[in-house]
């Protein structure tokens, strides 16, 4: 797969839950559809509320890894 | 039709800050993942939404054998105990990282979570308007089902 080139960046490094998800939303909101949010969170508990929160909003999750103690979310907003 | 939007009825009944700060969590995550979410304050609960109150909420050692530090009862009942008890907890929280309960609050208000406010509490309680924050509103034991009983998911605190 090619780099993605995310058109926005978040980094939610040293925030427990439930704000990963939270400003993962207000980020999602102010961008068109289509656009992509690379999210980078070191709660090891957004591995499964990313998941969750995409399932529930219909969001796109493309890709996600780890990079030490860092996960990182590519999302595709749907709608 | 559109679908019927998920919602997330949650109650709170109790005025400490460990049980509003799970009741806080629950409603802010649910708003972000976009269900339609109220909390109900009634009793002691009311206490959360007073003026000034929020982030001056305590956590009791008294008869709570799940603290992480053990505190028998004979010493958790001491006069200074409960600030003790709320100070480390906080200490705890602030440690992990969590956003304190003020912060929740207001992000669970720009999420457009509705924060309602049990009149028939308010009149046992001695409770007025004027003494909560704005933007609570103010309804009974209707308002809520009315609300809970489209497509909601139920949580009491």
């Amino acid at each position: 797969m090619a780099d993605l080139i995310p058109n926005v960046t978040l980094d939610n490094s040293g925030l427990a839950c439930p704000m990963p998800i939270i400003k993962t939303k207000k980020a999602v909101d102010g961008m068109k559809v289509g656009e992509i949010l690379k999210m980078i969170a070191t709660d090891p508990g957004s591995v499964s509320d990313v998941q969750a929160w995409v399932d529930k909003t219909g969001h796109e999750l493309i890709k996600h890894e780890q990079e030490g103690d860092k996960y990182i979310f590519y999302i595709r907003k749907a709608k | 039709m559109a679908e019927e939007k998920k919602r997330l009825a949650i109650i709170c009944i109790h005025g400490s800050l460990d049980v509003a700060f799970a009741a806080f969590v629950l409603a802010t995550a649910g708003a972000a993942m976009e269900m339609e979410t109220a909390v109900y304050f009634a009793f002691y609960g009311l206490e959360v939404l007073k003026k000034g109150k929020i982030d001056k909420l305590k956590v009791s050692p008294l008869a709570n054998p799940a603290m992480p530090v053990k505190i028998p009862n004979i010493v958790a009942m001491l006069p200074g105990m409960t600030a003790a008890a709320t100070s480390m907890m906080k200490s705890w929280m602030k440690k992990a990282k969590v956003a304190s309960l003020g912060e929740l609050m207001e992000m669970a208000k720009e999420l457009g979570v509705r924060l309602i406010a049990c009149q028939m509490s308010m009149d046992v309680m001695g409770i007025k308007k004027e003494e909560l924050i704005e933007g609570v509103e103010i309804g009974g034991a209707a308002t809520f089902l009315e609300f809970a009983s489209h497509n909601a998911i139920t949580l009491t605190f």
